[in-house]
């Protein structure tokens, strides 16, 4: 790919605070949603003539509809805690890549617009105008921000970068600079039902050849069920899991969990994406559009349990908005809802993470497995961010730390757990969530992956570790593109379940 | 939009140099393409290209990595139907990188 050079930042012994360097990524800006698709998504493709009255306007409706951005707008001290907590600052050294910073380029405004000193003395409390200079700030900025909430975790208000990241993205989308990356995704999501574009036959084809695979390679015929009427579980997964290496080595390993255990499970032609871009967008409406698929597929195929594969964004969206947004939980109150909550099992969590299921199997016995087949894996686990500090797992506080830890650990003897401030509710982000994962983007993703490849880089030192487990689709893509660039292997990168699926029995 | 000319004939191509007009493509476009990702393109390069374009035609998407992976190990033997021997050949990745030199749009999402 032509795209252009730049420093690959060098491990450190320890993760370190740059020298500030002033506009160091004011260059990186993705690529412009085209017309074609902001015309599908309902958004305009250019600045009009009254753009800055449009964005006052959308900014104007937002904090009404959320208080919680206007309390974030209020409530900063400038404590300075936060400065130094982003992956993208530490990586880049751009000062508005600290989260205060990238907070400050909306709240400049707000003051200007909405408060009444702002208005009459804008000097005097740092406000200012919205000039196309501070839009394009916006554009570049609110594209070097994952959403990842790290800043969130440092700072005593408890101050969220990533709803501000999305407020702002949600007014440049209705004035007409949206993404392309992420609104071409949302576009293909919701016209052939998976971020990619798979459409049904190609699908089939593709689960017909892994079915192929795993019998080849084990002389069992588990299978890769898809839009079975009547099944007990519908898997919804990132649409990665069918395409790339290596997350359909997991998707593997989900197929071998419930032919293991016994269970009947399908997958959905109409569902095929637990990923919900929507979030990114910070557009509810969005997001529900893309939810609701979910919904019609369970309701559809008469499934008593949903479950969601490796993806850390849709477990977030899955566990915290799902109830709302589609009634699968509880929530919703619409006819649908109740029809579908009357349809799914009490017994279960719904919706259930795959790691889970699986921990809850091994545990009790129900399905077998034998951790020395992964005995030539040292293995570590990143967290990612969505997953860490946006949802929890299982039925005790920090489940969602704890248990896949455990599954690890059942399915391989050696495991080390990366420094403390950089995993759990601390972990940093991979580097490519929150709609960066794209090629235009790659300098601020080899960038922002620095603290994590360092930490990375000090447990294979010091433990050898040679394998890095996540539970994230974009976590999988971003790291295997990016850490060679550090000088690692990318096959050192993988899903929990592709553990799994090594030291699983299954006969 | 961008455009290329080739031996007098024009090609609209996106940001990122992939064709626009699927139905446009042509060994020509494909061996500029090829220059720009500095790829020499070889027998085993077109073996992947062409395979590529069959599945596309077929199913208005580019093949996962491992139905990729399958179909060319059948073609070149065993010790080619690797992740490996595919990075060999596009060492920017075989899914994006083959795509462009083939003529098919970028495939995107959580890849
Ligand atoms: S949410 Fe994450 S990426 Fe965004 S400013 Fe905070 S730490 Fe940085
Ligand atoms: S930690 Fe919170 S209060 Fe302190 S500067 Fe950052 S956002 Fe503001």
């Amino acid at each position: 790919m032509a795209a252009a050079e730049f420093d690959i930042p060098e491990i450190k012994d320890y993760i370190e605070v740059p020298k500030l360097r002033e506009g160091a990524m004011a260059h990186a800006k993705t690529f412009i949603a085209p017309q074609a698709v902001q015309d599908f998504m309902g958004y305009p493709h250019e600045l009009a003539d009254n753009w800055k009255e449009s964005a006052l306007e959308k900014m104007g409706d937002l904090l009404g509809k959320y208080r919680s951005l206007k309390v974030f707008l209020d409530a900063c001290v400038h404590c300075g805690a936060c400065t130094d907590k982003c992956h993208y600052y530490l990586g880049t050294s751009d000062p508005k890549n600290m989260p205060v910073a990238r907070q400050d380029l909306m709240r400049q405004v707000y003051r200007r617009y909405f408060t009444t000193a702002g208005k009459l003395f804008p000097k005097l409390v740092g406000a200012k105008d919205l000039t196309k200079d501070v839009l394009d700030d916006w554009y570049n900025y609110y594209h070097q921000c994952s959403e990842c909430r790290r800043c969130s975790v440092f700072c005593p208000y408890g101050i969220d970068t990533a709803e501000i990241t999305m407020a702002g993205r949600e007014i440049l989308n209705h004035i007409g600079m949206g993404q392309k990356y992420s609104n071409e995704i949302l576009g293909k999501v919701q016209k052939i039902g998976n971020n990619l574009g798979l459409p049904g036959p190609a699908l089939l084809d593709t689960l017909e050849g892994l079915e192929e695979d795993i019998e080849a390679d084990t002389g069992v015929a588990v299978k890769m069920p898809i839009d079975v009427k009547g099944a007990e579980v519908l898997l919804v997964t990132p649409s990665a899991d069918f395409f790339s290496e290596p997350h359909v080595e997991s998707l593997i390993g989900y197929a071998k969990v419930f032919h293991a255990a016994g269970i009947s499970w399908t997958l959905s032609t109409h569902a095929s994406e637990a990923g919900n871009f929507g979030l990114f967008n910070g557009n509810y409406e969005t997001m529900r559009k893309v939810a609701m698929r979910i919904r019609d597929a369970a309701l559809e195929l008469g499934v008593k349990r949903i479950v969601v594969g490796e993806c850390g964004h849709a477990w977030r969206v899955a566990y915290s908005f799902w109830n709302t947004l589609t009634g699968i939980g509880y929530g919703a109150d619409d006819p649908f809802s109740i029809e579908l909550q009357k349809q799914l099992d009490p017994n279960y969590p719904q919706p259930q993470h795959i790691c889970e299921l699986t921990n809850d199997l091994i545990k009790s016995g129900q399905i077998k497995v034998d951790p020395s087949l992964n005995d030539d894996l040292i293995v570590t686990y990143h967290d990612s961010c969505n997953v860490a500090r946006a949802s929890r797992m299982g039925t005790e506080p920090g489940g969602q730390f704890t248990i896949p830890r455990e599954l690890i650990k059942s399915v391989v003897n050696n495991f080390h757990n990366m420094a403390d401030d950089t995993i759990y509710e601390s972990t940093f982000c991979c580097g490519g969530g929150g709609g960066l994962l794209t090629d235009d983007l790659m300098e601020v993703r080899v960038k922002g992956a620095l603290p994590r490849a360092t930490a990375l880089n000090n447990v294979v030192k010091e433990h050898q570790v040679n394998f890095m487990a996540t539970i994230c689709a974009i976590c999988k893509a971003q790291f295997t593109k990016v850490l060679p660039k550090y000088g690692f292997d990318m096959s050192m990168v993988g899903g929990v379940h592709q553990l799994v699926s090594k030291a699983i029995k299954l006969d | 939009m961008p455009m290329v000319n080739i031996a007098g004939k024009d090609y609209e191509v996106d940001e990122e140099g992939y064709l626009i007009d699927l139905s446009q493509w042509n060994e020509d476009i494909a061996k500029y393409m090829a220059v720009e990702e500095k790829v020499d393109l070889t027998e085993g390069h077109w073996e992947v290209v062409n395979f590529l374009r069959e599945y596309y035609a077929e199913y208005q998407i580019a093949p996962a990595v491992r139905v990729l992976t399958k179909a060319i190990g059948k073609k070149l033997g065993p010790d080619k139907g690797n992740n490996k021997y595919l990075y060999e050949l596009f060492p920017y990745g075989p899914a994006k990188q083959a795509c462009k030199i083939a003529g098919l749009p970028k495939p995107t999402g959580c890849i």
